[in-house]
């Protein structure tokens, strides 16, 4: 059983907790995930390390209610327990010798690329973070990310924060003045990174993904995240989870991801006629 | 004398393929008895000598012959870990009962049935189950991987003393017993009767630590173990490198298995997704690909086809999971390859198979099959599965200096089992390759004698 220590809503959507568990907080790096189980009954589903504090033996995650297993954790409170906990899995990201990288998040993505800005930011790296969310309600980590970064930028989808536009476009806006990467890190939905990743082959930068595949195990066992990277299978969580954006097949993986999408929407339609008292 | 076996009493298949309630039943005390008296107990005892850990087969069975079937239980125990286990998955056909004297006219004893018979007896009847818990020596093992070779391992090095640790990345402990072979043909709470009784004896099992990942062999020997065995198994799956195989909807055996067997998604009670297929292809033709295939029906899938490259003859599935898929309707087609699966809008579409034909045999015996030009045919399918096979899985080697491999990722051992770094033992699917869970077993009780013999050179 692994205690939670901490837990903070980051916006209506998104929480993050504090796990104890000294075993995974003593190994764990950027770019490495874990797989959580919260009791039982529950699925095993993988969420990526985004902090970890190897003193207090803790491990911070960050993660959005989408789906059952999301909506179980968020019940539990500081004091509860879940079942598993394991990790750190996957390899740790390959930052050395970057000088000067661009680190973009999108929406729940920030998570993960914190803790990437992080490494380098304090391996004296120059970091630009583009961060990106749908409207200024939803920012996240905001005083989190500064303090990682020597340039932040937040954008919004429809400018309520008064800086309008995708994450592509402030990442295109600082390329074209001048700024001159040797790393790109991009972090969020499928068709971000590939946005991402279409705009930095044109400039010929370097460009890293991370990638949270259909796993089970995290071990190499099941197959399920395998992705096709330079025409060569690989498996996220024994190869990745980062890839080189650029030889990433990345229509397969948005077709393989939708797999679970009407299980999902049932799952959840049945929930909701039980809530609203309806039947079939 | 009789010459054919007591019949297995068992479910029916149009009742079986409803749940994943155990399709063999066991024994009862009558039917036992009556088998067991066809062992003649020949003083050669070819059976013995042909079963990888050596059960003392003859003696059990005149215990079950006399009703007595608590000795009959701990004959079987003395050199075999996971009886109950045993009575069911091993290829017996293949091992002790191949070798039988009544097979040379007729049947041969049903050894496996027999076995199943006086552990589940005990397992039920003897509640308070005594382990003997040996004087400890002071000595420190670990073991990787809790599957069939790590949980035999254990078990030996235990008795003799072994203050044993058995580290396990999974959250239940089992292998290959819990995630792969379903429950219709091994009974979970089996397995974890026989891990409790291993618990008894002073075992220690650490889930969720993958090795290699939470802590490292060399930071177990750090941590005072003084010898570690590897039973990490052959978990990472293959699969055809055919066009269309990262499609959705197409599964390696070894997630479509964890996420039934495992994780239990054939219960309304757990989390765990699973798409309700109708027509589900199984690609290969050993026990996995039988598991999965009756495992599709059994999730309602109304037509599942087994597709085999090779011909009946050559399958490597044990005869009875072959007639129990046949029963169960799966469809089989051998001789018959994949060579594309198409993908639309919705998932799996079809699969392209062509038809192959068995050439010369190759350096194995075993003739190859070559494919017939032209012959190109569709399955329509909306699911995969991939069961031809798994090799090691590479954790434990990229992250131990020294550990060395053959070419096919198998750890390379001596006769005593010790792979090319001093202390470290393997033994199971991860020098052989994937086999049999008794052929693990019997590698982790011949590492368990190295190891006492290791350790006690080094006082």
């Amino acid at each position: 059983m692994f205690k939670i220590i901490e837990k903070r809503r980051l916006n209506d959507q998104m929480t993050l907790m504090s796990i104890d568990a000294p075993f995974v907080a003593k190994k764990a790096k950027a770019g490495q995930f874990i797989i959580i189980r919260v009791n039982e009954t529950g699925e095993r589903i993988p969420l990526t390390v985004a902090d970890y504090d190897r003193e207090k033996g803790s491990v911070t995650i960050i993660y959005q209610k989408v789906g059952k297993t999301t909506g179980l954790l968020d019940t539990l409170e500081v004091g509860d327990s879940v079942l598993d906990f394991v990790g750190p899995l996957g390899r740790a990201s390959e930052l050395e010798g970057v000088k000067n990288a661009a680190v973009i998040g999108g929406g729940a993505g920030c998570a993960i690329a914190y803790p990437q800005a992080k490494a380098l930011f304090n391996s004296g790296a120059t970091v630009d973070m583009i961060a990106g969310f749908r409207n200024k309600e939803i920012v996240i980590l905001e005083d989190e990310m500064r303090a990682v970064s020597t340039r932040l930028f937040v954008m919004t989808d429809d400018g309520s924060n008064g800086n309008n536009g995708f994450v592509t476009d402030a990442l295109r806006k600082q390329i074209e003045s001048g700024a001159k990467y040797d790393l790109v890190v991009a972090i969020g939905p499928l068709p971000m990174m590939k946005a991402v990743c279409d705009l930095t082959k044109q400039y010929g930068i370097k460009t890293v993904i991370s990638l949270n595949p259909i796993m089970i195990d995290g071990t190499g066992m099941c197959g399920g995240c395998r992705v096709t990277v330079d025409g060569k299978t690989r498996f996220a969580c024994v190869d990745g989870p980062d890839f080189d954006g650029h030889l990433v097949d990345f229509d397969e993986i948005i077709a393989r991801n939708k797999m679970y999408r009407s299980e999902e929407a049932d799952a959840l339609h049945r929930h909701q006629c039980m809530m609203e008292g309806m039947s079939e | 004398m009789i010459n054919k076996k007591t019949p297995m009493p068992s479910l029916s298949a149009e009742e079986r393929i409803k749940s994943f309630d155990e399709v063999a039943l066991g024994y009862t005390e009558e039917m036992a008895k009556c088998e067991a008296d066809r062992c003649i107990e020949c003083k050669n005892k070819p059976c013995v000598s042909a079963c990888p850990v050596n059960v003392r087969i003859p003696e059990f069975i005149s215990s079950i012959k006399k009703g007595d079937y608590k000795t009959a239980y701990e004959i079987i125990k003395s050199t075999n870990s996971l009886p109950a286990v045993c009575g069911r998955v091993c290829p017996q056909e293949k091992q002790c009962e191949s070798r039988c004297t009544r097979g040379i006219k007729g049947e041969p004893v049903g050894i496996g049935r027999l076995e199943r018979f006086a552990a589940d007896w005990y397992l039920k009847n003897i509640k308070e189950k005594e382990e003997r818990v040996a004087e400890p020596n002071g000595h420190k093992v670990a073991v990787i991987g809790s599957g069939p070779a790590g949980l035999s391992c254990a078990g030996d090095l235990a008795a003799l003393g072994y203050e044993v640790t058995v580290f396990e990345a999974l959250h239940a402990a089992g292998g290959v017993l819990m995630y792969g072979i379903p429950e219709f043909r091994l009974p979970k709470s089996i397995v974890q009767s026989e891990i409790e009784q291993l618990k008894k004896k002073g075992v220690r099992f650490m889930l969720d630590m993958v090795i290699g990942k939470v802590l490292t062999v060399d930071e177990l020997f750090e941590n005072g173990y003084e010898a570690v065995f590897v039973g990490s198994g052959a978990g990472l799956p293959n699969f055809m490198n055919i066009p269309g195989e990262s499609a959705a909807g197409v599964y390696s055996a070894n997630e479509f298995l964890t996420r039934i067997n495992l994780m239990k998604a054939y219960r309304d009670d757990y989390d765990t997704p699973i798409k309700k297929y109708k027509k589900i292809a199984v690609v290969g033709g050993g026990n996995v690909a039988m598991d999965a295939a009756r495992c599709a029906k059994r999730l309602g899938a109304e037509e599942v086809y087994l597709i085999y490259r090779r011909s009946e003859e050559e399958m490597p599935a044990r005869n009875e999971e072959i007639e129990h898929a046949k029963e169960e309707q799966i469809i089989f087609k051998t001789l018959t390859n994949p060579v594309r699966i198409n993908s639309g809008e919705s998932g799996v579409e079809s699969v392209t198979c062509v038809r192959m034909e068995l050439g010369e045999p190759d350096e194995g015996g075993r003739r190859s099959p070559v494919a017939v030009e032209g012959s190109e045919f569709d399955i329509s399918v909306d699911c995969v599965v991939i069961a031809i096979g798994n090799s090691p899985n590479p954790l434990i080697r990229t992250t131990t200096e020294g550990i060395e491999v053959n070419r096919k990722g198998c750890l390379v051992v001596n006769e005593d089992l010790m792979t090319t770094r001093d202390g470290i033992f393997a033994g199971g699917d991860a020098v052989s390759g994937a086999a049999t869970v008794i052929l693990a077993m019997g590698a982790g009780k011949s590492a368990a004698e190295s190891i006492d013999k290791y350790i006690k050179s080094k006082q």
